[in-house]
C-alpha cells in the first residue's frame, strides 16, 4: 500500500558537498539526493564523479581539487550555475597527510602544507567564493548554512595526528569566527565531528581499528543533515504530501 | 580621467566624488561612503556573479578560430541559447574596436568549444551578432564554461583577468556577462557599517550585459535587453524606505535599469522576473531611485547617458571637470561617484507620485462605491 508522508524539509534545498564520492561525503550525497535536495558534489577524480552522477540521476558532479587555488572559482561557478544559488555548503573534503601517520618531528613541511591547503585554505576559499550566494539565500528567507566537517583530533592532542589535528583545529576556529561575523547576515556556520566512521580514510589513519566498532557513514550523514536543518528556518513546503510506495 | 589598469577591486586609496541634490561637489575616500548614507536609507546592489563569457570557438565550416562572446539570454536561468558577438583574430590586447570580423557564419553552422558543440540558430542584424544554442545538458554546459570560458578582458587592463577578479564580494548567481562593477566598492565590513547606521541593504539580480561589441552600429544598441529578478524582500525594503521618506540608493546602473523596468506607473514596484529593455537617459523620469553609486564614466557611454536622468548636463560637466582635475581613475576598477537625484527632479517626482496615488485612491473609491451599490441594489 502506498503511504502518505509529509514532504521532507530537504526538498528543493540547494546543497553543495566537497569530497562527495567517498566515505561520509558520498553517504551525504546519497541521503540528500534520496530526500529531494538539489545536490552538487565535488571530487578530484573524473571517473568517480561520473560514477556517482550515473548512480544518482540529477545530482550535479563537479571535478575539481579543493586544495588548488585555481580550481575554486571554477567549482563555485558550477555549483551556483547548476543549482541557481546555494543554501548549504558542506566542506567535507579532507586530507590526512602522509600515511602511516607520524610524529610532527617526522612530518615533511610540504605534506603539512598540503593538509592545510585541503582542510583549511580550501574551505576558506570556497566559502568566500559562495558567501554572496549564501547571503542572498538568507535575505530571501531560505536561510544559509556552512557546515565544516571536523574531528575529535581538533581538540585532543593525539600523537601522530599533529598535521591533521592542527588543520581541523584551525578549521573549527575559522568556523566560529565566520559565524560571529556573518550570523547577522543570516549565514550560520557550524563545525561538526561526525565520529570515527568506517571509511577508507579511517582505515588509512588507523589500519588496526575494528570496522564493526566504527560508525556507518550513512548514520553519520543523517546526523549531519539533522544539524544542518536545525540551523535553517522552518520552511513552508508545497503542502502536497509526498507519496512513496512502502 | 585615467584608466584603472590594475584589477584591484578595493584599492586602499579609492576615492569617492559626491554630488548632492543641489549639485554641490565633495571629494572623499570611498571607504567613507557610510557617512553619506542616512538611517533608513536602503542600498540596492546587483548580486549577479560574472560569467566567463569569452570562449575560443572553432568554426567547423571554415576551420577557423574565433572568439564567441556571450552577450545575453532570454531568462536568468534556463536554456542553453544565448545571444553572442563574434570576433576574429586577436585578443584583449587589441582594442575591441580594432578587432577584425570573424569568418562569415551562417545559420546551422557549428562551433566547437572544448568537447561541446554549439549551433548558430540565427544571424541577427549584423555579421558579428548571432544566436547560438549549446548542445549540452546543464552540468555539461557549466563544466564547459568553467573549463574553457574566461572573463571578458579589457585592453586597458594588461594582466589577464581571472574569475575572482570580476566577482564582486556579494556575487551570487552567475548571470552577468560583464561585472556589475559598481559593487566592487562594497565589502562585508562596509555593509556592517551601513547597517550600523540604520541603513538597509538589499539586492536585485540583473544580467549585466557587455559594454562594447567592437562595432559602432551595434554599440549604439547597448545596453541589450537584460533579464532581472527582484526578490520580494527587496520590494518590501524599498517600500518601507519610501514610506519613511528615505532614499533608495542604487549601486550601479544595472540596478537603476532593473528597478525602473519593474516600476509600474509612478509608484508601484513589482517583485519577480522581468526584462529590462528601455534605455535610460536625459528624458527619463526616474521613479524608483534617489541616488546612484557608480563608477566614473566618460561622456558618450551608455553609463554616462544614464546619469543624465539624475542631473542636468551642466552638473555632469562640472562632475567630469572635477574628476579630470583630480586625476580620478575610470573604468571597471576605478574610483566611484555618488550622485543624488537633483532637487528639481525630486520635486517633480513628488508631484507625479502624489497625483498617481490620488487617482489610485479615486479609482479604488469608485470601485468600492460601485460594489456597495450592487450589493444594495
Amino acid at each position: 500500500m502506498p503511504q502518505t508522508q509529509q514532504p521532507d524539509a530537504l526538498q528543493g534545498l540547494r546543497i553543495a558537498i566537497t569530497g562527495g564520492t567517498a566515505g561520509l561525503g558520498l553517504a551525504l550525497v546519497r541521503e540528500l539526493h534520496a530526500r529531494g535536495a538539489e545536490v552538487a558534489f565535488v571530487a578530484r577524480t573524473a571517473g568517480r564523479v561520473d560514477a556517482t552522477s550515473a548512480e544518482l540521476r540529477g545530482a550535479m558532479g563537479i571535478v575539481g581539487d579543493i586544495a588548488s587555488k585555481h580550481d575554486i572559482h571554477k567549482i563555485a561557478l558550477q555549483i551556483l550555475g547548476t543549482l541557481g544559488g546555494l543554501d548549504v555548503l558542506i566542506n567535507n573534503a579532507s586530507a590526512l597527510g602522509a600515511t602511516p601517520l607520524r610524529p610532527l618531528a617526522d612530518t615533511e613541511c610540504e605534506d603539512f602544507e598540503l593538509v592545510l591547503a585541503t582542510n583549511v585554505l580550501g574551505p576558506f576559499r570556497l566559502t568566500k567564493a559562495v558567501v554572496g550566494a549564501l547571503a542572498a539565500s538568507a535575505r530571501d528567507g531560505r536561510g544559509a548554512v556552512v557546515l565544516n566537517i571536523s574531528s575529535d583530533a581538533a581538540v585532543n592532542a593525539y600523537p601522530q595526528w599533529g598535521g591533521y589535528g592542527a588543520s581541523k583545529a584551525a578549521l573549527a576556529h575559522l568556523t566560529r569566527i565566520w559565524d560571529a561575523e556573518l550570523a547577522h547576515e543570516g549565514v550560520r556556520f557550524l563545525a561538526l565531528d561526525p565520529g570515527d566512521m568506517d571509511t577508507s580514510m579511517h582505515a588509512l589513519a588507523a589500519p588496526d581499528a575494528d570496522p564493526s566498532e566504527l560508525k556507518r557513514p550513512a548514520d553519520a550523514a543523517r546526523e549531519v543533515i539533522a544539524a544542518v536543518l536545525d540551523l535553517l528556518p522552518q520552511r513552508e513546503l508545497t503542502g502536497v504530501s509526498v507519496r512513496r510506495a512502502s | 580621467m585615467i584608466a584603472a589598469s590594475r584589477a584591484v577591486q578595493r584599492p586602499a586609496h579609492a576615492r569617492l566624488l559626491h554630488v548632492d541634490a543641489y549639485g554641490r561637489i565633495a571629494h572623499a575616500q570611498r571607504c567613507e561612503l557610510p557617512r553619506f548614507v542616512h538611517a533608513d536609507d536602503v542600498i540596492v546592489a546587483n548580486d549577479a556573479a560574472t560569467l566567463p563569457a569569452s570562449l575560443q570557438a572553432l568554426h567547423l565550416a571554415s576551420n577557423s578560430v574565433m572568439e564567441l562572446r556571450l552577450a545575453g539570454r532570454d531568462s536568468l536561468r534556463d536554456g542553453a541559447t544565448f545571444q553572442a558577438v563574434l570576433f576574429g583574430a586577436g585578443d584583449h590586447r587589441t582594442r575591441t574596436e580594432d578587432r577584425p570580423l570573424p569568418s562569415p557564419v551562417r545559420v546551422n553552422d557549428r562551433l566547437l568549444i572544448g568537447s561541446v558543440q554549439a549551433v548558430i540558430t540565427a544571424v541577427l542584424d549584423h555579421p558579428r551578432f548571432v544566436r547560438v544554442r549549446f548542445d549540452a545538458d546543464r552540468a555539461s554546459l557549466w563544466r564547459m564554461l568553467a573549463r574553457h570560458g574566461r572573463p571578458i578582458q579589457y585592453a586597458h587592463v594588461p594582466e589577464p583577468l581571472a574569475l575572482w577578479d570580476v566577482w564582486t564580494p556579494i556575487a551570487a548567481t552567475p548571470v552577468a556577462y560583464e561585472a556589475p562593477s559598481a559593487a566592487f566598492a562594497l565589502s562585508w565590513s562596509m555593509l556592517a557599517a551601513l547597517r550600523a547606521r540604520g541603513a538597509g541593504f538589499v539586492t536585485v539580480t540583473h544580467a549585466a550585459g557587455i559594454s562594447s561589441t567592437g562595432d559602432s552600429v551595434l554599440d549604439e544598441r547597448l545596453p541589450f535587453d537584460e533579464p532581472y529578478c527582484i526578490p520580494a524582500g527587496t520590494v518590501t525594503a524599498i517600500e518601507n524606505a519610501r514610506r519613511a521618506g528615505k532614499r533608495v540608493i542604487a549601486v550601479g546602473t544595472t540596478v537603476v535599469r532593473a528597478l525602473e523596468a519593474a516600476t509600474q506607473g509612478d509608484c508601484c514596484l513589482t517583485a519577480g522576473n522581468g526584462i529590462a529593455s528601455g534605455r535610460i537617459g536625459a528624458g527619463t523620469n526616474l521613479r524608483s531611485v534617489d541616488a546612484i553609486l557608480s563608477g566614473t564614466h566618460e561622456v558618450g557611454t551608455s553609463h554616462y547617458e544614464l546619469l543624465r536622468a539624475f542631473v542636468d548636463d551642466d552638473v555632469l560637466r562640472n562632475l567630469t571637470r572635477e574628476l579630470d582635475a583630480h586625476d580620478y581613475l575610470t573604468h571597471e576598477f576605478g574610483d566611484s561617484v555618488l550622485l543624488e537625484l537633483d532637487s528639481a527632479r525630486q520635486s517633480r517626482r513628488l508631484v507625479r507620485s502624489t497625483r498617481a496615488l490620488r487617482s489610485e485612491f479615486a479609482r479604488a473609491a469608485r470601485k468600492a462605491s460601485a460594489e456597495t451599490g450592487s450589493v444594495c441594489g
